[in-house]
């Protein structure tokens, strides 16, 4: 009965819908607020348990001490203030993972937009050429890593061997504090398929009356990429970026593999795994999280160290998405 | 109405979101209430993988399944800490009732945390005083804090492999005792290329080869990790400066640490045959007691044998000391048959006949009294250096820690950076590590 006399007095206060509760409109407009949310439900799932769940789960542990057996207790900032302040690896893993993201992103944007370049220029052998850069691609990383550390061995590798040939000395390459990382940007440039082949896409796309009006114009090969071919394929180049940085800033396999492989330490089921061989050089970020979450079971440090991940990649991922960066059209 | 909702729904939100992440907290327990006598299956995870060693452990769980015809044991080998870790603390029905780990490095968190459970009360039940049973010093590295949470299932001792051929064209007599008589006859066995690149050491002390980690080192020195309440004390041991001290030494009077990377990138992995000290390039190396068995079936292409790593000149009386560690066995706390396990971890780490049988088997060192003196152990003169090598009373472990031996690895890092001279005020980085050390532990305290 109360209700009853309260409702037409609520629904009388709410200029901006009209309808009454039962009235057909509303009633239409409930079925159609179903049927949407019917359409993006398998949307929603996926986003709810797979990034919105684990984001509020670590942000919650993040300010736990949690051992993943007992019980987790509120400990403040105490998680937060030992990552940023008292662990000495956080820098170096940190540093490794950001120097990946500059240069490894860097040279792979413009290593496979340069093979893509070559691959549309050239009139024959065209599908070889394909082959051949993309095959690599396809290899696991496991598998690709296990094989550039035997081609880069400092003493029985075929590389070292080669450029003795030619006088030089070669590098310790994965033993090496100095060239690990330069290693595993080797290693990314010899898989570069996956961009070679959306830069081919994309360069295939480019008008050709554009390069025919650019020809009349005079223009050179500088000329044409420069105000013909760069505008056309800025967002396939936005899209590599952003996407090379995301998959960086969670870059673990390769540089695990080829940490432990160098150390010629074996790994059997009493090791304990300490990532970042020779030096801490090819420590990342994500190996520090899955050392301290699943082999200390710091659970608390490995939280706040993802979230500090996920804020750097968020950030740098704004960052690129800014018009004054140059990867967005000006227009849009 | 807006405001209802709101305050209504976030309120069920964060209880639901509450419920969830504290639900994912509580792995199930276990119970020790069980009739051992009663039939039973155990699930059993161990390390062992290679086939003599898998032969080796089916053939005692085998013969223990003959004396306890009620307890069926599923084993499952290669299993490691890792696993062990991650199984144990996600519960479920399939988890392992016994365990063992092949690191004594994990033992104090499996304490702490109680995943593993205590051992005392069975042992009392059992009428065992573990002080007849296991050395101390093996004691030592399965307990934490007053928990024993494993039995030690056989023990690794570490010793000095030594090429024998090597000796003797150097002119060398007898293995040296101390580290000056080390670096001397290290000086004379190193061999240099035409390059003047290093052709083979004499010793390789980097941290980073193999087995080498400055702990096992270390322990030639009988230190003292801690003080009394815990706290990390490297810096006031006078005797961790003399280590890296006498390292640097070791390392310069063969050619200085770079040269000795430089040679050390050309070894293969250490468990092929491209390990350093198999293919020559190594004349004395650290290593545990199973390498012996591993250069017998490689046929090494030169005589070697085994004694103790030498020790500091001022402690020369300490000399047959090396560095001490193990296979731990012990019972999940999620195992709802634990009397059946302890049955089955009793017979494996204290009942001398299966220790022994098993040890001699493996090539490791026994972990009882009793076993250790028993009269069917393994002649093999490089096992036995091993076996003595255990028994020294002046031999050590590394003190057990709540978080999977991390100061291990923090001592570890430090030690790598000092062999490579990126540490200039050696004291004053040791005050830093200590409060490093500190504070990792306060970290994974709650």
């Amino acid at each position: 009965m109360a209700l009853s006399l309260s409702t037409p007095a609520k629904s009388a206060g709410r200029a901006t819908d009209p309808a009454p509760r039962d009235s057909p409109l509303r009633r239409k407009r409930n079925r159609e607020r179903l049927r949407n949310l019917g359409f993006l439900s398998p949307w929603i799932v996926g986003f709810s348990v797979f990034f919105g769940y684990p984001l509020v789960a670590t942000v919650y542990f993040s300010f736990m001490h949690y051992n993943q057996i007992k019980a987790p207790t509120f400990v403040g900032l105490r998680n937060w203030r030992y990552v940023l302040e008292q662990m000495p690896l956080f820098g170096p893993a940190l540093w490794n993972t950001l120097w990946l993201v500059v240069v490894m992103v860097a040279l792979r944007v413009v290593f496979g937009l340069g093979i893509g370049l070559l691959i549309t220029k050239i009139k024959t052998g065209v599908g070889l050429f394909r082959t051949a850069f993309y095959i690599p691609y396809l290899a696991p990383p496991v598998a690709a890593t296990v094989a550039f550390v035997f081609l880069l061995n400092p003493s029985t590798g075929p590389v070292n061997e080669m450029l003795s040939w030619i006088g030089l000395h070669g590098p310790n390459w994965f033993n090496d504090p100095n060239w690990s990382k330069p290693s595993l940007v080797l290693l990314s440039l010899w898989g570069i398929g996956d961009l070679m082949v959306i830069f081919m896409a994309s360069l295939l796309d480019v008008p050709k009356e554009q390069y025919e009006a650019a020809d009349l114009d005079g223009a050179g090969a500088w000329a044409k990429f420069r105000y013909v071919t760069w505008p056309a394929i800025t967002p396939i180049v936005l899209f590599a970026v952003v996407t090379g940085v995301v998959q960086t800033m969670q870059y673990y396999t390769q540089a695990l593999v080829a940490g432990k492989l160098a150390s010629g330490v074996s790994i059997g089921p009493g090791t304990v795994i300490q990532p970042g061989y020779p030096d801490h050089s090819t420590l990342t970020v994500p190996q520090l999280v899955y050392s301290l979450g699943f082999q200390n079971f710091n659970t608390g440090a490995a939280c706040v160290l993802s979230l500090v991940l996920f804020a750097i990649a968020m950030a740098v991922t704004l960052l690129l998405m800014r018009k004054s960066v140059g990867l967005i059209p000006a227009e849009d | 109405m807006a405001l209802w909702r709101f305050r209504t729904r976030v309120p069920l939100a964060l209880g639901a979101a509450a419920l969830l992440l504290s639900g994912c907290a509580n792995p199930s327990n276990g119970s020790n209430t069980d009739d051992p006598t009663k039939p039973v299956t155990l699930k059993f995870w161990h390390g062992w993988s290679a086939p003599g060693e898998v032969e080796a452990i089916d053939e005692n769980i085998a013969r223990f399944e003959k004396l306890h015809p009620n307890i069926d044991v599923v084993s499952t080998g290669n299993v490691s800490d890792e696993t062990i870790n991650q199984a144990l603390r996600a519960g479920g029905g399939d988890a392992p009732d016994v365990v063992t780990s092949f690191t004594t490095n994990n033992v104090g968190q499996y304490c702490s945390s109680g995943m593993w459970v205590d051992l005392d009360p069975f042992m009392r039940k059992s009428g065992i005083d573990k002080t007849k049973v296991f050395p101390k010093t093996l004691l030592d590295y399965t307990r934490y804090e007053g928990v024993q949470c494993a039995t030690p299932l056989l023990a690794d001792a570490f010793g000095m492999y030594y090429n024998k051929d090597a000796f003797e064209a150097a002119g060398i007599t007898r293995p040296p005792r101390t580290m000056s008589e080390m670096k001397a006859d290290a000086v004379k066995l190193t061999q240099r290329n035409k390059d003047g690149s290093l052709k083979r050491a004499g010793f390789m002390p980097n941290f980073q080869l193999y087995q080498n980690s400055p702990d096992r080192m270390f322990a030639q020195w009988g230190p003292e990790y801690f003080d009394a309440e815990g706290k990390a004390k490297l810096a006031d041991e006078p005797k961790t400066e003399d280590f890296f001290t006498t390292m640097r030494d070791l390392s310069d009077a063969q050619g200085g640490y770079a040269a000795m990377e430089r040679l050390r990138a050309r070894f293969g992995d250490e468990m092929s045959s491209q390990n350093g000290f198999l293919t020559g390039r190594l004349a004395m190396h650290l290593d545990g007691e199973w390498r012996g068995l591993m250069l017998d079936e490689a046929k090494a292409d030169f005589d070697w044998a085994v004694a103790p790593l030498p020790v500091p000149d001022d402690q020369a009386d300490t000399y047959g000391r090396g560095y001490l560690t193990g296979t731990v066995a012990g019972i999940a706390h999620s195992s709802r048959h634990q009397n059946a396990a302890w049955e089955l971890v009793k017979y494996l780490t204290i009942d001398t006949e299966p220790v022994v049988r098993f040890a001699n088997a493996i090539h490791n060192v026994p972990s009882t009294f009793e076993a250790l003196k028993s009269p069917d152990l393994d002649a093999d003169p490089a096992f036995r250096a091993f076996i003595e090598i255990a028994r020294n009373p002046h031999s050590q472990a590394v003190p057990p820690s709540n978080n999977g031996g991390q100061y291990i690895n923090s001592f570890g890092d430090f030690s790598q950076s000092v062999e490579a001279g990126r540490t200039k005020d050696l004291h004053r980085a040791l005050e830093d590590l200590d409060e490093q050390i500190d504070a990792d532990n306060v970290q994974s305290e709650n």
